[in-house]
């Protein structure tokens, strides 16, 4: 099977090993993994700031590029939403973009969907917070929402709770916003600070060592509170774990770079 | 632009400064939060029920002129007086006409968030009427003089012991009492004489049936109800959005507002008006004041499906660490955000930009108002409308201008980058990164990812 | 002048046309319990109400002695027949202030809700309104088959053809506006006795 992986801008540019360990994934399980270069950015940024017409050339480039493959992969839900809930008043009635809109996935998405994965090869005998980032929970239903009265699930906690040796962590607020929301997290700084530091504080009460999620964006904003505050925790991509990357700053890591 | 808007992340500072205040004030709400999923989940049918309410809520509005005629000609067969008024101004005259009919000089009132944005009170007082807030919260704000932080709980952002202080002053409390208990004993036998001497009630209205001509206030104190009781006049402000068809119709909303709200199966007491009390008069106030422009709105138009039970408030992370205030606006939180741009576009600019869009409110929603996707729309809204402030615009600009071309993305990545890893700290920190404010900048690598997957491909191959 | 309001109002409405949905139908058959009596007393209790049993008259007349707030009240009041040592005629007061010196007061509930530990009173069943809400204490005598599941079934059993005031009482009157503390008697009765009888 062949897959067009769609990179993130940010992922792309600070953040590369999480697409090189997405790309390891895939390619492990026997996916055919094609990076089309002239992608740059999904336009998000843009469109949750309102400068629509700002948006609309991005958006029409991620169709020209992604239109011809059979499946969209993604690291990131807030990425994949874009896509599939917010280009509508961008795309709408273009050919190709109602399956457009159906092949673009997020990783965890596809990886439970398409490829019927029940179990991740991989060992990371750490405790391990999940941060359901908003996107991929509430917009993709990556996992069922606190709020809903619904039968509970979460694709992305049942992926990682097959990687060998986890400890998956019992937070107070399981799906609480991080608050990094894009430009959310400079335009509103302070309260943004606090939201974070609410979840970095829940993670520590409940023992996590990393915290991962599906979404290196939040996990970004997460990382620049725990280093300016020396908290004892780790992020991570899912898709590092999936990966087997060994915790950051671990024995196994150190060698590793070695 | 700058004069005449309020700027939401500046407002939020002055609450934010006071970080245990802002965790206390988090806690609160959260417990709030947390009570209403506890009732959410014990009632199977809850989706079903949402989508119901929702779907009742669309119909209604669709038919709104034919069902404020039916609640009108059902309440005045009733024996109850119907009036109409076309805005804030209007309405408040109205009022005061009544109570000048019946020489009315004190008057207590029930929560309605329609006569705050009315600004009815201070209008009242201007005319010599003593207007009395008898809901607890109410009244604790209105001793400070200071306008509900909550929809449902106004006064959630003050402290017991803030509370004991100004019951001492204003109500002759012990100094130093901070016991709940004690202190709403104080303001129970402070308000039975302000209930005993009205000579007029006024009240809110949850809902109005057209099917009919009844209006249901829902409390868990007997505030509306001991207010409307002993005097023989009632006044019931209705915004024209309250009406649902059917008295059937109650038992989902009902079933969904308490809640929502505060996680209580219903309130206390859910009181049916139909007619005026005997030998008294039941005078109905249906006010506009805005509606039929938002619900001729193609995108705001379901805003006007809420029922006002705060539980977006409650779950929305950036009302809890900001602050009812911090808006700025009558209705504060989620829904305030949608409509105060519909109120004041210019005003009220930056309450769509006060979200993370987290997406929680529009899951918590009872009647599916898609609140965050709301608050999306108008940020386009703001931007078409030339709102938005020009360095964010042009900022907006200049970022798409290089996305839009991959060698302009990727030169401009590798000169960030290499400038960020070489730049000494005073100069990365400095004092226009609001991101550095409190955070540390991520690692900026050597290469992106798409030279790592081409130099490894290049090996492969 | 109300007059061109409304029509403003009314024509401002009806020049916005908005894409109309059915009128849903509702489901009385949500939520149902498979002991009635039980759950009511359960929720009842949960927001600081207090649920009794009675076999007959005399047997609710024995219950209502044991409580501490009859135990306590100077005076009592009732549209019951046959409840003891009621010394206030509260059919005989004209000016519903008259009643602020209350304590007790007991009346008839027409039915109970299972589902939210509410019962249903009117003004059919008292001489003022306000009864329900000065009263220090209320007790509610309710025949115990009539409790209904829902409040579905609740509104299929009520009709609002004449004026009329109606109101689902679902324990004391409480408030929690200082901190969320719950506090039980804000402004109307301190405390709310349901015997189904």
């Amino acid at each position: 099977m062949q897959v067009g992986l769609f990179i993130p801008c940010y992922i792309d540019q600070l953040f590369p090993d999480v697409g090189m360990a997405t790309v390891e994934v895939l390619e492990k399980l026997g996916v055919q993994v094609d990076f089309p270069i002239e992608q740059t950015c999904c336009g998000q940024p843009m469109a949750n700031t309102g400068c629509i017409e700002d948006t609309r050339p991005l958006a029409e480039r991620f169709l020209a590029i992604f239109r011809d493959y059979p499946y969209v992969v993604c690291p990131s839900g807030s990425c994949v939403s874009m896509v599939r809930h917010h280009y509508e008043a961008y795309l709408a009635g273009r050919p190709g973009f109602e399956e457009l809109k159906r092949k673009t996935m997020e990783l965890c998405e596809f990886l439970v969907q398409v490829l019927g994965v029940e179990r991740i090869d991989a060992r990371f005998p750490h405790r391990v917070g999940l941060h359901n980032s908003c996107h991929g929970h509430r917009e993709l239903r990556l996992g069922a929402a606190s709020e809903l009265v619904i039968r509970p699930y979460n694709k992305v906690r049942k992926l990682l709770e097959s990687v060998d040796g986890i400890q998956l962590t019992e937070l107070d607020r399981p799906d609480e916003c991080c608050g990094f929301g894009g430009t959310f997290a400079v335009n509103e700084q302070a309260v943004s600070t606090l939201m974070g530091m609410d979840r970095l504080q829940d993670h520590q009460q409940a023992g996590s060592e990393v915290i991962t999620a599906a979404d290196m964006s939040c996990l970004m904003h997460l990382d620049g509170l725990i280093r300016r505050n020396g908290k004892p925790l780790r992020v991570m991509h899912v898709a590092q774990i999936f990966a087997g990357r060994p915790l950051p700053g671990s024995p196994q890591a150190t060698s590793l770079a070695k | 632009m700058n004069a005449t808007s309020c700027n939401h992340a500046k407002e939020a500072d002055r609450f934010t400064a006071d970080q245990p205040r802002v965790q206390w004030h988090d806690q609160a709400l959260w417990f709030v939060r947390a009570k209403r999923d506890t009732a959410a989940h014990a009632v199977e049918e809850w989706e079903q029920l949402r989508e119901t309410a929702s779907q009742i809520k669309r119909h209604t509005l669709a038919r709104l002129p034919e069902y404020l005629e039916q609640f009108e000609e059902n309440a005045l067969r009733l024996g109850a007086q119907v009036h109409w008024a076309r805005d804030a101004d209007e309405h408040n005259r109205i009022v005061l006409r009544i109570l000048q009919q019946h020489g009315v000089h004190k008057l207590v009132k029930s929560k309605s968030m329609l006569t705050e944005e009315c600004h009815l009170n201070p209008f009242l007082e201007q005319h010599g009427v003593e207007v009395v807030d008898t809901d607890l919260g109410e009244r604790i704000v209105q001793l400070r003089s200071q306008p509900p932080s909550h929809i449902v709980l106004p006064a959630i952002h003050i402290k017991k012991e803030e509370v004991g202080q100004l019951f001492h002053q204003c109500l002759g409390t012990e100094p130093g009492a901070t016991d709940p208990k004690y202190l709403t004993e104080a303001a129970r036998g402070h308000l039975r004489e302000k209930f005993l001497e009205a000579q007029a009630g006024l009240s809110g209205v949850n809902f109005a049936v057209a099917e009919t001509g009844g209006v249901i206030v829902c409390t868990n104190e007997g505030n509306a109800d001991l207010g409307t009781s002993l005097p023989r006049l009632h006044i019931a402000c209705v915004g024209i959005e309250k009406i649902v068809p059917r008295a059937a119709d109650l038992a989902v909303f009902l079933r969904l507002l308490a809640r929502s709200a505060t996680g209580q199966p219903i309130t206390s007491y859910t009181s049916h008006f139909h007619g005026p009390i005997s030998g008294g008069e039941l005078h109905i106030v249906l006010v506009d004041n805005g509606r039929s422009r938002i619900r001729a709105d193609r995108q705001f138009w379901e805003s006007l499906k809420c029922i006002r039970c705060g539980a977006c408030l409650n779950t929305c992370p950036v009302y809890r660490r900001s602050g009812g205030y911090s808006y700025q606006h009558t209705i504060p939180g989620p829904i305030g955000s949608v409509l105060g741009p519909l109120k004041d576009a210019k005003k009220n600019y930056s309450l769509p930009y006060a979200c993370s869009l987290c997406g929680s409110c529009t899951d918590i929603c009872p009647v599916k108002v898609p609140l965050h996707h709301q608050l999306l729309t108008w940020r386009g809204e703001i931007v078409r409308r030339g709102l938005l402030p020009w360095r964010k615009w042009l900022e907006m600009k200049a970022v798409s201008w290089v996305l839009r071309n991959r060698r302009r993305y990727q030169w401009s990545g590798k000169l960030a980058r290499w400038a960020v890893r070489w730049m000494p700290r005073w100069m990365l920190y400095n004092r226009l990164n609001d991101w550095g404010k409190s955070r540390e900048l991520p690692e900026f690598p050597r290469k992106s990812f798409r030279e790592l997957y081409r130099n490894r491909n290049g090996r492969n191959q | 002048m109300a007059e061109t309001s409304r029509d403003t109002i009314l024509q401002s409405l009806r020049a916005a046309r908005l894409e109309s949905v059915e009128l849903p139908e509702l489901d009385p058959s949500w939520s149902q319990f498979a002991d009635p009596k039980a759950r009511f007393a359960q929720v009842l209790e949960s927001v600081g109400g207090r649920c009794l049993s009675a076999t007959d008259l005399p047997d609710a007349n024995r219950q209502l002695a044991q409580l501490p707030e009859f135990q306590q009240a100077r005076l009592i009041g009732s549209t019951v027949a046959g409840v003891d040592r009621v010394n206030f005629d509260v059919m005989g007061v004209s000016d519903p202030h008259e009643l602020e010196p209350l304590d007790f007061f007991v009346a008839p509930g027409q039915f109970a809700v299972a589902e939210n530990g509410a019962v249903w009173v009117s003004d059919a069943q008292v001489p003022h309104r306000a009864l329900w809400f000065i009263v220090q204490h209320l007790a509610l005598i309710v025949p115990a088959d009539q409790i209904v599941h829902n409040l579905h079934q609740a509104y299929q059993r009520l009709r609002f053809d004449h004026a009329e005031f109606g109101l689902l009482i679902a324990g004391p009157s409480k408030t929690a506006d200082i901190e969320q503390s719950l506090v039980i008697g804000a402004h109307g009765p301190r405390s709310l006795t349901v015997i189904l009888l």
